[in-house]
């Protein structure tokens, strides 16, 4: 173990300050949480029914955000250039965005009267607003660029001389791909690929705006604290603890992942 | 007290006449607890009022208030009136949390209820029913109530957790529907807004907000036997920071230019 300089004393404050900031509001909810009814309350069936969707709705909306987003972030960064960093920039748009402004931008291209969901409603008569779908579409939305982000930083790090030797034997590019690159990225994958789920597990602005509230088919868990809080504010923070234990067990299932960091 | 109270057909047009007539039976500052400023009924009257009045009001009142306020302003030039608008149980939640407002206005009787505790007499100063909002042009071809049963429409109710929800809910079961909604909409312009940008063929709004939302929706009368009757409550805070001022801007919501204002929005004032 090497020995680091000590952190001057003064940045122990803003330091403790950040914690604080973090971790009472989370004291907090444990506190005020309504342990004597606690149990019927994340037992009941409508608690039951939205962690459910969540939970498969931020599972298909992470499948497809490896599907897309992998291959996204390994043609950027392979390339450079000014077409590369508009495309790199438009992919974080996302992440500054208020959720709720993707919401209506879904709305605008993929609703009833949008200008994708137009025509898709004419010749199909499918329309995509008030469906599960719409939710993980939502979801996607805002969590791609999380993984993007992330696994096109591990490609980055990684150096290209395995790759070039392994070409040099004969090796096609696909095989390098599968054989050589997926492989050394995958921690970078998988941190994304949790991040991603995260962000999908806890959306609400874009689901509400693009999908709806409705019972089984859009309502996730964030929409069902949200409008449980209107009503019953301790019965919201039981769901609220429910959603923090889901994030927890996620990240502590991770955790050897999360604490090593991204090892190039 | 209820939260709602369904009228006859009669009562309503009785109140809508005495209102046309200008009768308005509104109370004016006669009734203003002790220690409060002497303001008159119409508002005219305290010069001496200063400071900021923060009002809370439910997001159906938005525009009337904003009016109200700005006429307000300028007859009491020391005074600035601040404005929070939003979902009448948010902004109770708000004061149960100790939000340094003056003045709550919120859009049914039962919210108002919940912070009793931490109110003055509530005063009801306007009601408003409800009416389906449908797209400009009717794709939907929605006649009524009843086409809220049909599952090949795509339709909006508020949630049951909002005031405009619970009355919807009041007003179905009154007619004898079950509605077939395809999403339940956090708060009244959240479900105004999918009639206006045309995702849903109908929904259940308040009067206020169709005449609101302007030419991009049309209005479905609800038969008055099963429409549903908000009251609209207005309360100065016990822990009001400036109860003088939150007084008069009550007054002036209660005196009749309040009550022109509020049915030139579409409001009920009796």
């Amino acid at each position: 173990m090497r020995t680091r300089p000590r952190a001057p004393a003064g940045l122990l404050v803003p330091a403790a300050l950040a914690v604080a900031l973090l971790v009472l509001p989370f004291v907090a909810l444990v506190v005020r949480a309504p342990w004597g009814r606690l149990t019927t309350t994340i037992a009941s069936e409508p608690v039951v029914e939205a962690l459910g969707l969540s939970l498969r709705c931020a599972t298909a909306a992470t499948a497809i955000c490896l599907v897309l987003g992998v291959p996204l972030a390994w043609v950027l960064a392979r390339s450079g250039g000014w077409a590369a960093r508009v495309v790199r920039a438009l992919v974080t748009v996302p992440l500054v965005l208020p959720p709720v402004v993707g919401g209506v931008a879904l709305l605008m291209l993929l609703g009833r009267v949008g200008l994708l969901g137009g025509p898709l409603e004419r010749w199909t008569g499918v329309t995509l607003p008030f469906t599960t779908p719409a939710v993980v579409i939502a979801e996607t939305f805002v969590a791609l660029p999380f993984l993007v982000i992330a696994v096109e930083g591990t490609l980055r790090g990684l150096d290209g001389r395995t790759e070039a030797a392994a070409a040099t034997f004969g090796a096609s590019p696909w095989y390098v791909l599968r054989r050589v690159t997926l492989p050394r990225a995958l921690p970078g994958i998988v941190s994304g690929a949790v991040l991603a789920f995260a962000r999908a597990l806890g959306e609400f602005g874009a689901t509400i705006t693009f999908a709806g509230n409705f019972p089984g088919a859009t309502r996730t868990m964030p929409l069902a604290i949200y409008l449980t809080m209107e009503s019953d504010p301790e019965a919201a923070i039981a769901l609220s603890l429910v959603l923090v234990a889901v994030s927890l067990v996620i990240l502590l299932a991770l955790r050897g992942r999360w604490l090593t960091g991204v090892r190039a | 007290m209820t939260a709602t109270r369904t009228r006859t057909a009669l009562a309503l047009l009785v109140a809508a006449a005495a209102a046309l007539a200008g009768c308005s039976s509104a109370p004016g500052g006669t009734d203003a607890p002790p220690g409060a400023a002497e303001a008159g009924g119409d508002a005219t009257a305290a010069p001496q009022l200063t400071g900021e009045v923060v009002v809370l009001a439910a997001a159906s009142l938005s525009e009337v208030f904003t009016g109200l306020g700005e006429r307000f302003e300028q007859e009491n030039p020391g005074v600035t009136v601040t404005f929070g608008f939003g979902a009448s149980s948010a902004l109770a939640q708000q004061v149960r949390a100790g939000a340094p407002a003056d003045l709550l206005a919120t859009a049914n009787t039962s919210t108002m209820e919940q912070v009793a505790d931490l109110t003055g007499t509530p005063e009801v100063f306007a009601t408003n029913t409800l009416q389906i909002a449908v797209p400009a042009g009717n794709p939907g071809g929605v006649t009524g109530v009843e086409d809220f049963a049909d599952p090949d429409l795509t339709l909006a109710l508020c949630a049951a957790e909002v005031p405009c929800g619970s009355a919807a809910a009041e007003m179905f079961a009154a007619a004898g529907v079950v509605p077939q909604p395809d999403t339940y909409e956090k708060d009244v312009s959240a479900t105004l807004t999918k009639v206006v940008l045309g995702e849903v063929d109908a929904a259940v709004v308040y009067r206020t907000d169709v005449i609101a939302a302007g030419d991009a929706v049309e209005g479905v009368d609800v038969p008055e036997d099963v429409d549903v009757v908000n009251d609209y409550p207005v309360a100065v805070l016990a822990d009001a920071p400036n109860p003088e001022a939150a007084a008069a801007f009550r007054d002036l919501v209660l005196s009749v230019v309040g009550a022109e204002a509020l049915e030139a929005a579409g409001f009920v004032v009796s």
